[in-house]
């Protein structure tokens, strides 16, 4: 009961919503500045959307392995620049007691030739042994059977179309064959991993396929190493005995290491997350600008009512609320279009890119933070404009 | 609930005037651009007294009037009002003060999004611990008192001037003050709705025992004063009692 009549003289003492009447009873500037909210949210949304996304994208491969640990060259900086390390490090690693499997990876960015336009794109080739483990899907098992024979390879039918319409050509019984490097493969099967940002497409194939397509790989290198460990074991404590039992030609990640590793490379290697970033900056600075131009306007225009108000006893700060009450509905009426909007625009750009851009709270909770400093911040400064409301100067 | 406005408001102060003037003189401007604009004013408004405060332009009516109503920093001179000693006093001071004082401008300087009811209880939105709805009573009621009970839910800009300045009139009185502070309140009014504006003003100030002081030009509004006062130059002149005719006529 308590909180009931707290609330009651709460809404008893309620005074007439200056700030809702000022924004609603002008309703052309009201448009226009939630026009600029919005727009200024929709573009951070689009620029941390697909910030993120390429982010994610880049190791859409990387979360599939069947890993604990994960072996890869010290002079390897990503996954489109793999350089080769001694398969036999990987089999010291069975030396541990943890240690419960292993699976050599041979991985390169190889040149596919498009069935239908016989033009050439690059795409991602792993090969491995068809009977160990590589993702944690299980229905790879099986399918990866059919590349025990020479020359047989899996496709990726989430890849991009650019490489010909190569799933529905298998899916309709023909027999899809092409040249990778100048070799002839044919395709045995489809799988489903999905783009990534350094890779438009996926290829599977065995070791022995792939040393075909690539004969000039040092015998016993490989590119990576995946480690399985027992159940239970201490995924910390095996990656440090590792690292210092095996030499300095190799390095032991984690699995989220791994991944980590590979955002990393796309985030500090490159200039995609500046440009992003700067490009949510753009959309705050000119929200800012928008907003604080509305505001600052809306005060001049009202400079003598404020003053009135003064002059009837009206405190200065009961006035500066109104302003920040403004800033305050603002921000919510113009987050709520650019909500929906950015919700809208990322089923556009899945849908256009493959990329897995979508909303997620973390996101939505900081466009909507920055949109709620971009309203509180200009009036704010449009509240300096108020102290010119001089009430001796109204008689 | 039915309130009635008219008879909640706040009894005058026993005894003393509601304005108390002793050597007031302002300046403007600073150095060699300083301007004395009043000198050494002295004047007495009592509870329920209705003052008129004429004069050509320039005299320093309105700025008279801006030290009474406490828009402004005393300079030199004791100015007390309603009680409180205005000379050194600090803005917070101020702004109490002025809550207690209605204040009628030349443009009647109504809030334009806001409707008229809502104008006039901006007015009594300053009155402490009334509930919302006793607060929109109130203004609906000095709304129906100076005749615009029908035009509730208008802007400002859908109202004649008249209605306009009648709608400030509710507004300046909903707060219940003792003191009533007008700035030409005719001027932008034909004369037979100023006159009607300021007939109202008077009869509802007298019923509040609020006391008036009004700045006018408006030669055909004189007899509603019980005090004519004139000023020139900065000084008063002359003190003119209208009393004896004010109940001649009434």
């Amino acid at each position: 009961m308590q909180p009931l009549a707290a609330l009651a003289s709460l809404w008893s003492s309620r005074r007439i919503p200056m700030s809702w009447l000022l924004l609603t009873r002008q309703p052309a500037r009201l448009a226009v500045a939630l026009a600029g909210i919005s727009f200024a949210g929709i573009l951070m949304f689009m620029q941390f959307g697909f910030r993120d996304g390429l982010f994610d994208a880049s190791v859409t491969i990387h979360k599939l392995f069947d890993a604990d640990l994960v072996l890869l060259s010290p002079r390897s900086s990503s996954s489109v620049s793999m350089a080769g390390f001694p398969r036999r490090r990987l089999v010291q690693t069975l030396a541990d007691p943890d240690v419960a499997g292993i699976t050599p990876v041979h991985w390169s960015l190889l040149l596919w030739r498009n069935p239908q336009t016989r033009a050439t794109r690059s795409l991602l080739t792993l090969g491995f042994e068809p009977d160990d483990p590589l993702f944690t899907d299980p229905s790879l098992a099986a399918k990866s059977q059919v590349l025990t024979q020479r020359g047989r390879v899996l496709f990726d039918e989430l890849s991009r179309p650019e490489f010909g319409p190569v799933a529905e050509w298998f899916r309709q019984g023909r027999q899809v064959e092409s040249e990778i490097s100048g070799k002839r493969v044919r395709v045995a099967g489809l799988v489903a991993l999905g783009t990534s940002f350094g890779a438009d497409g996926n290829l599977l194939t065995s070791s022995e396929t792939y040393l075909s397509l690539l004969p000039d790989t040092p015998p016993g290198s490989i590119e990576v190493g995946l480690i399985r460990l027992r159940p239970g074991s201490d995924v910390a404590a095996v990656q440090r005995r590792l690292q210092a039992a095996l030499p300095q030609d190799v390095r032991v990640y984690t699995k989220q290491g791994f991944i980590n590793f590979e955002m990393n490379y796309w985030r500090d290697s490159t200039s995609i997350g500046f440009i992003f970033t700067l490009g949510a900056a753009m959309g705050f600075i000119v929200g800012c600008v928008i907003v604080y131009q509305i505001l600052y306007s809306d005060v001049s225009d009202h400079l003598p009512e404020y003053a009135t108000l003064m002059a009837m006893g009206y405190r200065l700060s009961t006035l500066l609320g109104v302003v920040a009450r403004e800033g305050f509905f603002l921000a919510i009426l113009g987050y709520l279009p650019a909500y929906a909007a950015g919700e809208g625009l990322y089923v556009l750009v899945r849908n256009a890119t493959n990329l897995p851009v979508g909303m997620d709270t973390a996101r939505a909770v900081l466009v909507f933070a920055l949109i709620l400093v971009m309203c509180m911040g200009s009036a704010a400064l449009a509240m300096r404009r108020l102290a010119d409301a001089d009430p001796a100067e109204i008689f | 609930m039915s309130v009635d406005p008219l008879a909640t408001a706040t009894a005058p102060q026993q005894g003393g005037p509601s304005v108390a003037l002793r050597g007031l003189s302002h300046w403007y401007g600073s150095g060699a651009m300083e301007r004395q604009v009043l000198q050494g004013i002295d004047l007495e408004i009592h509870p329920g007294e209705v003052v008129l405060l004429t004069g050509p332009s320039g005299c320093g009516k309105t700025t008279l009037l801006t030290l009474v109503g406490a828009l402004r920093q005393v300079q030199e001179g004791s100015v007390r009002v309603l009680g409180q000693e205005l000379l050194d006093s600090n803005r917070r001071q101020r702004q109490r003060l002025r809550r207690q004082i209605g204040m009628i401008f030349q443009g009647h300087n109504l809030l334009g999004f806001l409707s008229a009811e809502q104008n006039v209880q901006m007015g009594s939105d300053l009155l402490p611990d009334l509930g919302y709805r006793a607060r929109r009573d109130q203004a609906r009621e000095w709304l129906r008192a100076v005749g615009l009970g029908d035009h509730l839910g208008k802007l400002p800009h859908d109202l004649s001037g008249g209605q306009k300045q009648r709608v400030a009139i509710a507004r300046a009185l909903a707060s219940h003050p003792r003191l009533l502070l007008a700035d030409e309140p005719t001027a932008a009014l034909d004369s037979r709705s100023g006159r009607e504006v300021v007939e109202l003003l008077r009869g509802l100030a007298r019923e509040q025992g609020c006391a008036v002081l009004m700045v006018t030009h408006d030669p055909r509004i004189l007899d509603v004063a019980d005090r004519l006062v004139r000023m020139e130059d900065g000084c008063l002149q002359e003190q003119e009692d209208m009393r004896p005719l004010v109940n001649a006529t009434a």
